[in-house]
């Protein structure tokens, strides 16, 4: 009998499949880990298991029993604790405050109770805690035990652990990992989320990989080595989009010197990123979501400042440079988020003109009729399906996207910044978009792709850069690059001498 | 049994026409409730708020005197919420504006009506904007929530109007508490001779024009709507945000400063403490109710000039408190705001 | 200005602040849980009218207090339905809802009074000497009840706050609703109650002004208290007991300002009512960034 069994499970965001039919099996007293890039699906299927969503179609038995999860109060009664990537707790509560919220009972919460508590608890399962601390004093290590303290003190016998080393210094994870053994001895079933294959090989029992949304297997740690987790974790696919031949370097157009950034918790998320990308040739960064992408998009967007370090474009020092101006330099810039770089509620015209409206400004009102003619012409380039005065939140993905590529490569700008280009799109906007980068390739534009389908990357690169923890790990040529090198880099297992 | 599970998704296209008529269907409803505890049949004071204002000159007319000061206020908070600067502070820039206006009124006692009258437009529009530049400011340069600042703002104003009409500026002739009546040269002229309709509504109609121009033909509009229907776009678009925020501020002071003169030179002639009841928050139910556009706001102005009309005479026919009126505009707003909401949620049968 | 001066202002300062400490009281609660409600103003409104409505027709001045309560509370179940339950825009909720309730309680009035010439008047409640005669300090002894109870109402609401279970919840769901909601609190539920509760201390704040000091209703008889109290709560940084010292520092400012009066300052009386209102604003300018409340103020949540 399983601790946990979940059967075929299907959750959808809208048009997108998050979970395609999985089925999961968690053994008593085992660490499974559950592996895959981001957006394979781990996340969602945790939260369904622990109530913060629900299940389109598919049943859940906890030792053998099908339940109904509704909230996290039904996933807490069954003996499953959480520990999410996202703290869930409140930095000006104490400790001891924090670990009993919403468990304790009756009415009076009386702070030396909970404190003699919560300390029994901490010593009973061996975490070291300090209860009357403040959490927001505390540091990132210090807070996950707390939170892995919180699902303990709950009796849970199933513990779902996300990306619980994202955020730990080595000397932190070897605290976590010797916890979790010793809890494992007790009879406590860790789900253990991950895409770091060196530390599931190192605590793992058994390993579910996901990838786009369904289970590609489950293996015994004895059976698999890293380079086959890779494997199975990237695929082996390709679309048919690739690159053709090679080009002759051209000088770099864009540098970037020592860029140093944090993210929006205030922690380091960038640390002293060098990297050059010529005219004529494209640059993917790979590497998985959180690794600091995000914020090397947004300070090259000019939506972020960074901390230190310089970003050259064709010379011209645009370090710390609002939008406007980075636009002006000749960078054209493509959202992570298409929501972010689209004002849903003003029209396909608006959404072209807006960055550059003083070019359709005559006598001080708006020349509307040249913002129509110029969207239209757009839309014929691009093959957009919409009008120029649909309002931009009624086109679909991959028509937005379209948008946007269009306002910005219709400029012929000298640097293109990619930053998850494909994301949410289906086959054919995602050709379509590829097509045109490796245009601006030929073009002469230096093209920076960062995406976290290294499919993509693979498929279209000249050079690729591997982003892990906020550092460039290591720079390879296309030729030289595989998905098994790649994926070791993404994961940390191994740093490669850069070329340049 | 049937169960339901209401779940975030656009509802379907064919209930967004209906949701208006949701809302007024469903503030009357409530609000019959109070009218029949004022012991008066609902449907008869309804007949009287929506059509007897229209049997007679005298009313139809006053809708539009009472409308006056809505339509300016109405106008002065859309181009502020459209922008996403959410000025509460109307009332208080009203005042700013009425103050100027009566210290104005009794300066240009010689001058030619022209003069005088643009004299007091323009010292309404500029103390409009400078009381409504200390929130805006506190915003920009120090990220104050700008809610709590206009509002307490307001009360700023009326005290130190009271204290200029209880002190320096109390009339000399009367001894009430109110300033000296303006000049003749800057009273408004009549639209409509032996009516209350003065100046004040062309000006009303004006700015409406001048905001509806701003808003969707010129290019600083643009960036107003843009900053106020997605923030983050808008700065990766490029899009000063501050610097937008801070135009749209200054302007809604200003036009809620010509609601203030409005007041004094139209209907009053003087100023006192009790100008406005709360002309500056109705100006924010009709910019709701509009929509967030100017001829929205317009057209909710005039309504609600209508209702404060037909509760006249629904209070004077039928008995009922003129205070009803009251009632109604605000279920009409909170109805209406809800009923909006519901535009996100769609009911699946499960 | 003696001795006497200064003992008749203490004891004024009290009677004053009265109403400030409830409504701020109420506030603190809806803000701690994460909602900015601006239909303070007309939750104290309604509750002065129907308090001073109920103790009218009852006879019974305390069945008017709790009548009071009442319709605050419905006061806060009318914010709820809107900015918690449907996520509308707080700001506007708030406002809608002083609109709705301050015309709800002039309209009720005028139907349950009518039209008068003489305003409708009832024996509002008596000053108390639970401490006796007390010699030099003894006018300062002398309140209402309300004010005794208001007075004790701030370590109670500290006690609630921060040594119970629900208090720990409005705390955790005023700073981090994700976090209160996966450790299995009720998110919706908790603001709706906190919602409630402050709507009746508001009510009450409201209701001590129309039966407990002046015995009849008039339109002006809150005159932006509520606003007020919006801008104590940023000055008492969201803690109980700087709501008292607060409360106090503004009530102290009103009852100078009345006394002054008589002593033909030439300072005019404006500016004592305006400097609350100015200094708040001045002190959020100074506070700015930092400014900051309950983390989840303004922001609806909701779950997928």
């Amino acid at each position: 009998m399983f601790a946990v069994e979940m059967r075929g499970i299907v959750k959808r965001f809208g048009d997108l499949v998050a979970n395609d039919h999985i089925n999961f099996e968690l053994k008593q007293g085992e660490v499974h880990a559950l592996l895959g890039e981001n957006g394979a699906g781990k996340t969602t299927l945790m939260c369904i298991l622990y109530g913060l969503y629900h299940a389109d179609e598919g049943s859940i038995y906890v030792n053998g029993q099908k339940v109904t999860i509704t909230s996290p109060r039904d996933a807490i009664s069954l003996g499953i604790g959480m520990v999410s990537q996202h703290f869930t707790l409140v930095p000006p509560l104490t400790v001891a405050e924090n670990v009993v919220l919403g468990y304790n009972p009756g009415v009076r919460l009386n702070p030396h109770e909970i404190r003699r508590r919560v300390a029994e608890a901490a010593e009973r399962f061996g975490i070291e805690v300090k209860p009357d601390a403040l959490v927001r004093h505390l540091s990132v290590g210090e807070r996950q035990r707390i939170e892995i303290l919180k699902a303990l003190y709950r009796n849970a016998r199933v513990l779902i652990m996300d990306e619980p080393t994202a955020v730990l210094v080595p000397q932190e994870v070897d605290i976590l990992f010797e916890t979790l053994l010793r809890l494992q001895r007790e009879g406590l079933s860790v789900v253990f989320i991950s895409h770091k294959l060196n530390e599931v090989m190192t605590i793992c029992d058994r390993i579910t990989v996901l990838r786009n949304g369904q289970n590609v297997g489950t293996v015994f740690k004895q059976d698999v080595n890293q380079r086959k987790l890779a494997q199975m974790m990237v695929g082996r696919e390709t679309f048919g989009v690739t690159r053709q031949g090679e080009r002759n370097r051209g000088e770099p157009v864009l540098r970037i010197e020592n860029l140093s950034a944090v993210d929006n918790k205030g922690l380091p998320a960038l640390k002293s990123v060098s990297l050059e990308v010529a005219s004529g040739e494209i640059l993917g960064i790979a590497g998985v979501s959180g690794n600091g992408q995000s914020e090397l998009t947004h300070v090259l967007s000019g939506t972020m400042k960074p901390t230190s370090g310089k970003i050259f474009v064709d010379g011209q020092d645009i370090t710390g440079a609002d939008p406007a101006t980075i636009t002006c330099a000749g960078v054209g810039r493509i959202p992570e988020d298409r929501h972010g770089g689209v004002v849903g509620e003003l029209t396909v015209a608006e959404n072209m003109t807006l960055e550059t409206l003083d070019e359709y400004t005559r006598n001080g009102m708006l020349d509307r009729k040249r913002m129509l003619e110029y969207a239209s012409e757009l839309i014929e380039e691009f093959q957009i399906k919409a009008r120029p005065t649909d309002r931009a939140r009624t086109l679909s993905g991959g028509n937005m996207q379209k948008l946007i590529l269009a306002r910005t490569l219709a400029r012929q700008p000298k640097v293109v910044l990619a930053s998850q280009p494909t994301r949410g799109l289906d086959v054919g906007a995602t050709e379509y978009v590829r097509k045109k980068l490796l245009e601006q390739r030929e073009r002469g534009a230096a093209v920076l792709l960062i995406s976290e389908d290294l499919d993509e990357i693979m498929a279209l690169s000249d050079r690729i850069a591997v982003i892990y923890e906020g550092k460039i790990v290591g720079v390879l040529d296309a030729h030289e690059a595989t998905p098994e090198k790649l994926g070791l880099l993404m994961t940390g297992a191994q740093e490669v001498v850069s070329h340049a | 049994m049937l169960k339901f599970r209401i779940e975030r998704a656009p509802s379907p296209v064919w209930m967004r026409p209906l949701l208006p008529l949701l809302a007024v269907l469903i503030t009357f409803v409530i609000t019959s409730v109070f009218i029949l505890l004022a012991k008066a049949n609902p449907l008869t004071a309804y007949y009287y708020y929506l059509t007897s204002p229209f049997t007679n000159r005298v009313s139809m007319i006053e809708i539009l005197v009472k409308a006056t000061p809505l339509i300016l206020t109405g106008a002065s908070v859309t181009i502020a919420f459209a922008s996403g600067y959410w000025n509460i502070g109307a009332e208080g820039q009203l005042y700013a504006g009425a103050l100027a206006a009566a210290w104005i009124g009794t300066e240009v006692g010689g001058w030619h009506p022209l003069l005088a009258i643009l004299a007091m437009l323009l010292g309404g529009f500029l103390a409009g904007m400078i009381w409504a530049s200390i929130p805006a400011l506190l915003k920009v340069k120090l990220a104050v929530d700008e809610v709590v600042t206009t509002l307490l703002l307001n009360s700023v104003i009326v005290f130190i109007i009271s204290a200029l009409l209880n002190g320096p500026w109390r009339d000399p002739v009367s001894g009430w508490p109110q300033s000296p009546t303006i000049a003749d040269s800057a009273v408004f002229p009549k639209l409509i001779p032996r009516s209350r309709l003065h100046l004040g509504f062309v000006v009303a109609v004006m700015m409406v024009l001048l905001i509806w121009f701003i808003l969707s033909k010129t290019p600083l509009g643009l960036r107003m709507r843009a900053s106020g229907l997605g923030q983050e776009a808008a700065r990766f678009m490029g899009v000063n945000i501050q610097r937008t925020m801070l135009i749209a501020a200054l302007l809604s002071g200003g036009i809620a400063g010509l609601a203030g003169v409005g007041e004094v030179a139209g209907i009053h002639f003087h100023l006192i403490d009790a100008l406005s009841n709360g002309l500056g928050y109705t100006g924010i139910i009709a910019a709701t109710l509009g929509g967030l556009n100017p001829f929205g706001a317009g057209l909710a102005a005039i309504f609600l000039g209508l209702l404060d009309t037909g509760a006249q005479s629904v209070s004077r026919s039928l008995g009922v408190p003129i205070f009803l009126g009251n009632v109604v505009q605000s279920t009409l707003l909170l109805v209406t705001l809800g009923v909006f909401m519901l535009q996100n949620y769609r009911i699946r049968r499960v | 200005m003696d001795f006497n001066f200064f003992i008749g202002l203490i004891a004024a300062t009290f009677r004053v602040a009265t109403p400030l400490i409830y409504g701020t009281l109420g506030e603190l609660f809806c803000e701690r849980a994460g909602i900015l409600n601006l239909g303070i103003e007309g939750t104290m409104f309604i509750g002065s009218f129907v308090g001073f409505a109920v103790a009218d027709a009852t006879g019974s001045l305390w069945l008017g207090v709790l009548a009071a309560v009442v319709s605050g509370m419905v006061g806060g179940l009318i914010m709820s339905l809107f900015a918690v339950r449907l996520g509308v825009n707080q700001h506007v909720s708030g406002l809608g809802t002083t609109l709705l309730l301050t015309g709800l309680s002039l309209f009720l009035f005028r139907v349950v009074y009518g039209i008068q010439r003489i305003q409708p008047a009832i024996k509002p409640f008596q000053l108390l000497s639970p401490f006796g005669e007390l010699p030099v300090l003894g006018p300062i002894f002398q309140q209402y009840a309300l004010t005794y109870i208001a007075i004790l109402l701030i370590p109670l609401a500290w006690w609630v706050l921060y040594r119970t279970n629900f208090g720990l919840s409005i705390r955790s769901v005023g700073e981090n609703p994700e976090a209160a909601d996966a450790a299995g609190i009720n998110v919706y539920r908790v603001r709706t109650i906190a919602l409630m509760i402050g709507g009746g201390l508001m009510a009450v704040g409201g209701a001590f002004l129309s039966i407990g000091q002046l015995g009849s209703f008039t339109f002006g008889i809150i005159a932006g208290r509520g606003w007020v109290c919006i801008a104590l709560i940023i000055f008492a940084n969201w803690m109980p007991a700087r709501v008292l010292w607060g409360a106090l520092l503004f009530g102290l400012i009103e009852a100078l300002q009345l006394r002054l009066q008589t002593t033909g300052l030439k300072l005019p009386y404006e500016a004592f009512l305006a400097l609350p209102y100015i200094v708040t604003v001045a002190a959020l300018a100074i506070a700015g960034r930092n400014a900051t409340g309950p983390a989840a103020v303004l922001k609806p949540y909701k779950r997928e």
